[in-house]
């Protein structure tokens, strides 16, 4: 386990079932549309970080926001899985997520 | 445009020379800020020369040296594993400019692979420039969609049992991939080690080099 497990817990913690929230609107915004809408879990909490959709225009990036690494099953983002237990990895912020039954 | 940027023509000798062939126009408006930055004195030559030195310093040599030092140190694998950017520290690399670097161990069961679909986020203290491939859009598409026949193409088949996790580094982490040590290189030095690490077997497309057959 790496030292970024042990960094401060935001809303979500491992495990949790995520959906990622299926918003649209131009800036850096650093969530990639293929995984928009799609439901997976928290893998890691990577602790918090300066907002870069706030950065990005010469903001200060507050408030910070949790970054978590959500792990979604290929199949479930693709349709296809050519390997059962293959998966998709995405770096997204806490604002990004809603909670998936 | 159509004319030769010539040193000797610029007014004011300002200690550089440019190049004399025909210039681009990004490499000419490039060659236009450096010389206002310097004649307004927010750079020094010196700083840029610093500067070129760090970029060129840069290279897959880097992520080499931490891959065989963790092959041959399991306790240097631990610490390289809990945190990255202190094990760089302590074999002299300079990852400082890294927000949070993960490194993804690789197993007989476990393979990772990095992209950047947004963009070309690579960990570049590391690895240094990434790639073109990197950066095509061919290689940011199907590397999330198809991984498998991404590695296909570079000459890696992985059975279907194993699994297949593909890291999207989309903001603050830059993620370098720590590959499965080749077998039959139980007797190599550090340095013999270092050079079977490739750049892309660290991108997670393809396996360090074999070491070759014993003669």
């Amino acid at each position: 386990m790496g030292r970024a497990l042990r960094q401060k817990a935001g809303k979500f913690k491992p495990g949790d079932a995520v959906r990622v929230r299926s918003d649209d609107r131009p800036g850096h915004i650093r969530t990639p549309f293929y995984i928009r809408g799609k439901t997976g879990w928290i893998e890691r909490v990577y602790g918090e970080f300066l907002n870069p959709e706030s950065l990005a225009f010469g903001g200060d990036g507050l408030p910070k926001r949790t970054l978590y690494l959500v792990a979604f099953n290929q199949i479930d983002v693709w349709g296809k899985s050519p390997g059962a237990k293959d998966k998709v990895l995405v770096d997204i912020y806490e604002h990004w997520l809603d909670p998936a039954a | 445009m159509g004319t030769t940027h010539d040193s000797s023509e610029i007014p004011g000798n300002h200690g550089h020379d440019h190049p004399r062939h025909e210039l681009s126009y990004y490499a000419k408006r490039i060659y236009a800020i450096r010389d206002l930055l310097l004649e307004k004195g927010v750079l020094s030559e010196k700083d840029i020369q610093c500067q070129i030195d760090y970029q060129e310093a840069r290279s897959p040599a880097n992520g080499a040296k931490l891959v065989a030092r963790a092959w041959l140190d399991p306790d240097f694998k631990a610490r390289l594993i809990d945190d990255p950017k202190k094990a760089c520290v302590e074999i002299g690399i300079d990852a400082t400019s890294i927000n949070e670097f993960v490194v993804l161990e690789n197993t007989e069961k476990v393979r990772h692979v990095v992209v950047c679909t947004l963009c070309s986020c690579y960990p570049r203290p590391i690895l240094g420039r990434p790639p073109d491939w990197y950066k095509s859009l061919n290689y940011r598409q199907r590397a999330v969609n198809d991984p498998r026949g991404v590695m296909r193409e570079f000459g890696l088949t992985l059975p279907d049992d194993v699994e297949v996790r593909v890291h999207d580094s989309t903001a603050d982490i830059r993620y370098l991939v720590l590959p499965l040590r080749p077998a039959g290189t139980e007797k190599f030095t550090e340095g013999e080690l270092e050079k079977l690490v490739t750049r892309d077997s660290m991108i997670g497309v393809m396996d360090p080099l074999s070491a070759p057959p014993p003669i």
